[in-house]
């Protein structure tokens, strides 16, 4: 148990760590799909599979896709070349440690005290869907107005520009 | 008698395990439940080319393959060795390591889906509680090993095969799983082994099988169609259009590597064939309640052989579409039909059985296929070409 947990909390910081420092962006994508997967692996590892499999199906079927298509899109045709721009050093730190300052005094003070595994999680496909349908259903369903309205957002601006050039 | 032939691999095992000593038993069970997989659907990989180019060569009215032993059977282990003995060749500019892991990648996330597949009774190496979902997020994984492989061969041709096959399997993935929805709610469950038990039992002679429902049966053709552009094959075969792009993605891969690639698209398409065994055509159970006493883990191989056998003739008789046409194809036809056939399959469950529920569902069904289609073929013009060639 132990050991799995290292190997993969050891995956996800190496990947993330990587996306960071490489040169070669696609190089970064690969890395934070690799750190993705480690996540993935730790909630699985905590008896979530619904949310293990939904996070390798969302981040590394589509957000890395995604990300390598609009580097692939954007940089000039070599991207082996293209170096990730370093301005924002002293704002991304300031960011990075409020956002540690602020996730450390939510764990210390939160929920340390209380034991973490109160029930061990059974059918937590079934849960996940009935918390969904019954107790959550109204922001279910107001997520899926605002992908809808962001969905035919993407179409209408396609299809504009796509008229313009006729 | 023919429970025991039924469950003559799972006895042994279960016989072998208990000569093993208990504190690697976990370990023991899964190499024993895992090797059997790893070898059966490779040797499948070689009796499926042969059967293929064998089919081909019939549909195109010549031989194929007869020189490797009697009528070219031996012809896989003969590409086998040449594939092994030819020289790896990496392209001085390619992303060495990039361009290493992609084929590994691609047959890892291949052999893994096998974990959720039922291939017979109590013949499944785990039953996931999210089984389904554990399978499309594994096969997401390809994609991205084709970009790997696109990308790190830093070739133009390599990079618009990859840049088409990303395109096609996303575009085709949508379809795809909102296909298998219909199943997932009417068996309410992502495991497969239990979306199987729901299926089983007969109403006089015939199976319950979701592909006989209306929304069933085009849940199926739409998991079919989808299925075929995945594993990017004839006519979704863009990606690789040997006329356009030579081989797309893989085409700087040779030796080993390129054998990789094979098997691995090889192992998607046994992969995506037994999801939907699994999903519509009732996994391992037999079509006729008068022949359960074949055992299941053959009538599972003989439906996965008919529907490999329809991916060959689909091969041999339709010609390769156009990059715009398999879009508007994927996002004005299949998305709408499958969406409208989720909504179908709500009304079935929610109607009294008999045949009101049979005619509502199909009319809405049929009825949408046919508007689709019409909309599809909208400012279309079609005639008889006539070609200029040049002078």
């Amino acid at each position: 148990m132990i050991i799995s947990f290292l190997l993969l909390a050891s995956l996800t910081i190496i990947g993330t760590a990587a996306a960071m420092s490489l040169k070669n962006l696609v190089h970064c994508v690969l890395a934070l799909t690799l750190g993705l997967v480690g996540l993935a692996g730790l909630y699985l590892q905590l008896g979530a599979q619904f949310v293990g499999f939904t996070q390798i199906l969302v981040y590394v079927g589509a957000v890395a896709i995604l990300a390598a298509f609009a580097i692939m899109m954007t940089r000039s045709a070599d991207p082996t070349l293209s170096n990730a721009t370093a301005t924002f050093r002293t704002s991304g730190a300031v960011v990075a440690v409020v956002v540690f300052a602020v996730l450390a005094w939510a764990i210390y003070y939160g929920t340390a005290h209380q034991p973490i595994f109160t029930a061990q999680p059974e059918g937590s496909v079934g849960q996940v869907g009935l918390a969904l349908m019954h107790h959550f259903v109204l922001p279910l369903e107001v997520i899926g107005l605002l992908l809808t309205a962001a969905l035919i957002g993407a179409g209408i601006l396609a299809m504009d520009e796509h008229r313009g050039n006729q | 008698m023919p429970e025991i032939i039924d469950q003559i691999f799972v006895v042994i095992k279960h016989w072998f395990m208990g000569y093993v000593p208990g504190g690697i038993q976990p370990l023991a069970s899964a190499v024993l439940s895992v090797v059997p997989v790893m070898i059966v659907f490779p040797v499948l990989f070689a009796i499926t080319t042969v059967l293929e180019r064998k089919g081909l060569g019939r549909m195109q009215n010549r031989y194929g393959p007869n020189r490797a032993g009697w009528f070219g059977i031996l012809q896989p282990m003969a590409d086998g060795v040449k594939s092994l003995t030819k020289e790896d060749i990496v392209p001085r500019t390619a992303d060495q390591l990039v361009h290493f892991l992609a084929p590994v990648m691609l047959v890892i996330a291949s052999f893994l889906v096998y974990a959720v597949l039922p291939i017979g009774r109590n013949m499944v190496i785990a039953n996931l509680n999210a089984g389904v979902l554990f399978f499309f997020a594994i096969g997401s994984m390809v994609e991205l090993s084709v970009f790997m492989a696109g990308w790190s061969s830093h070739s133009k041709y390599s990079l618009l095969g990859a840049m088409r096959a990303i395109a096609q399997m996303i575009s085709y993935e949508m379809p795809l799983v909102l296909a298998s929805v219909v199943v997932i709610m009417a068996a309410g469950s992502l495991s497969t082994v239990t979306i199987v038990n729901m299926q089983a039992g007969y109403t006089w002679i015939w199976p319950h099988w979701y592909v006989f429902t209306p929304w069933g049966f085009t849940g199926f053709v739409i998991f079919m169609i989808a299925a075929t552009a995945e594993s990017n094959r004839c006519p979704f075969d863009m990606p690789e259009g040997e006329s356009e792009i030579i081989a797309g993605y893989y085409i700087e891969y040779s030796g080993f590597k390129f054998a990789l690639f094979f098997l691995g698209e090889y192992l998607g398409m046994f992969a995506t064939s037994a999801m939907a065994i699994t999903l519509f055509l009732g996994g391992w159970a037999a079509p006729f309640s008068f022949l359960t006493w074949i055992p299941s883990y053959v009538w599972f191989f003989a439906k996965l052989l008919a529907i490999i056998f329809a991916f060959i003739w689909v091969r041999g008789t339709l010609p390769r579409l156009r990059m715009d046409q398999l879009m508007n194809f994927a996002w004005k036809f299949m998305l709408p039909l499958s969406l409208i056939n989720i909504v179908g399959a709500g009304i079935w469950h929610f109607m009294p059985a008999g045949f009101g529920r049979w005619g509502v569902v199909s009319l809405l069904v049929a009825l949408s296929c046919v508007l689709l289609s019409r909309g599809l073929r909208r400012n279309k013009w079609f005639h008889v070409r006539t070609y200029r060639f040049a002078t």
